[in-house]
């Protein structure tokens, strides 16, 4: 975070120094894209914090940490492809989920639709790509993402 | 008018939470006051710290890099450099998803190849160096490692279809 602020800034003094105006107009450019997505944005977290209020992360985590074999495997690609939970906050819960007894492989589920899947943000996705992209996108990153799931569980003992 | 047409709903919805996170805290409404200093808070200052930022970057670098350039290092026929480069530029990122999707709307602008667009998208979602040694330090390097080497595979195998699947249809996107 901090590194962004400070390489945005030392790149907004460079382009100062070298085009004022062209600054100026890279700026204009930049604040009209981010005014035109805001509201999609903004209803996508509003949304989505309901929801997160409605359903206790716990009671998920509990839900897909029990249920072994496929049923975990399939919740946890669900939860993962449905939350929008950052990175600071998911490595470490996905740390206590470990620690109570879910494989490694059923966290690797939960990490890669986390990453990869968006299904709470397709309204942002299908404004830049349509919806056609970003169904088949994220269907198709949600069957990978099992995989990998499934082939850490063959390999894991391996190494 | 025209935005407000195309954002009414969500509009509609940004209005109607306004008024009901006024209520709660005006009379201490307690699901309403736990939904906004909890996780809405946590995403609204993610929104408010980082997008700006990136929008700016995405501004400056609209008119400062001339497309013949940008293309030539990752458009068509750039080969795997040019994969390489986009998933370099990538992994330096931090940030949820929905960040990625304006840099790849100015990539595309600037004449980056459709395979390149997804693998940019790939990469951007499997590795984020800035959080590595984070998850690494509570899942352990094995997991890390065996999660970054096993995805690899999947995104490259997800940029394909989709370049394929649009190999004769119209792609494009929108600067909304």
């Amino acid at each position: 975070m901090k590194l962004l602020l400070i390489f945005t800034g030392a790149c907004l003094i460079l382009s100062f120094i070298g085009d004022r105006k062209k600054t100026v107009m890279g700026l204009k450019k930049g604040a009209t894209m981010f005014l035109r997505i805001l509201p999609t944005i903004l209803t996508v977290i509003i949304v989505v914090s309901i929801l997160l209020y409605l359903i206790p992360e716990q009671k998920i985590a509990l839900w897909f940490g029990e249920g072994s074999g496929i049923g975990g495997y399939i919740a946890a690609a669900l939860l993962g492809s449905i939350s929008l939970i950052q990175g600071f906050i998911a490595f470490p819960m996905a740390g206590v989920l470990v620690q109570s007894g879910v494989g490694y492989p059923v966290i690797a589920i939960f990490i890669t639709t986390l990453l990869m899947v968006g299904i709470m943000t397709m309204p942002v996705e299908a404004r830049y790509f349509g919806w056609r992209v970003a169904l088949i996108r994220n269907s198709l990153a949600f069957v990978f993402a099992l995989a990998v799931g499934v082939f850490m569980g063959f390999i894991w003992n391996l190494f | 008018m025209r935005f407000i047409k195309k954002h009414g709903v969500n509009i509609g919805i940004i209005v109607a939470f306004s008024l009901f996170a006024g209520y709660s805290v005006f009379t201490g409404y307690l699901p309403g006051l736990e939904i906004l200093k909890g996780n809405f808070r946590t995403f609204a200052i993610e929104l408010i710290s980082m997008l700006p930022l990136m929008f700016i970057l995405i501004g400056l670098f609209d008119v400062w890099l001339p497309k013949e350039k940008v293309q030539k290092h990752i458009g068509a026929g750039s080969g795997m450099k040019g994969s390489l480069l986009v998933a370099l530029l990538a992994f330096m990122q931090a940030g949820p998803l929905y960040a990625a999707f304006p840099v790849a709307y100015m990539l595309w602008k600037k004449g980056c190849s459709r395979f390149n667009i997804f693998i940019y998208l790939g990469a951007f979602s499997t590795l984020k160096i800035p959080m590595l040694m984070f998850e690494i330090g509570f899942l352990g390097v094995k997991f890390s490692l065996l999660r970054i080497v096993l995805t690899m595979p999947a995104v490259i195998a997800i940029a394909f279809t989709m370049d394929r699947y649009y190999a004769k249809k119209s792609f494009k996107i929108k600067s909304l």
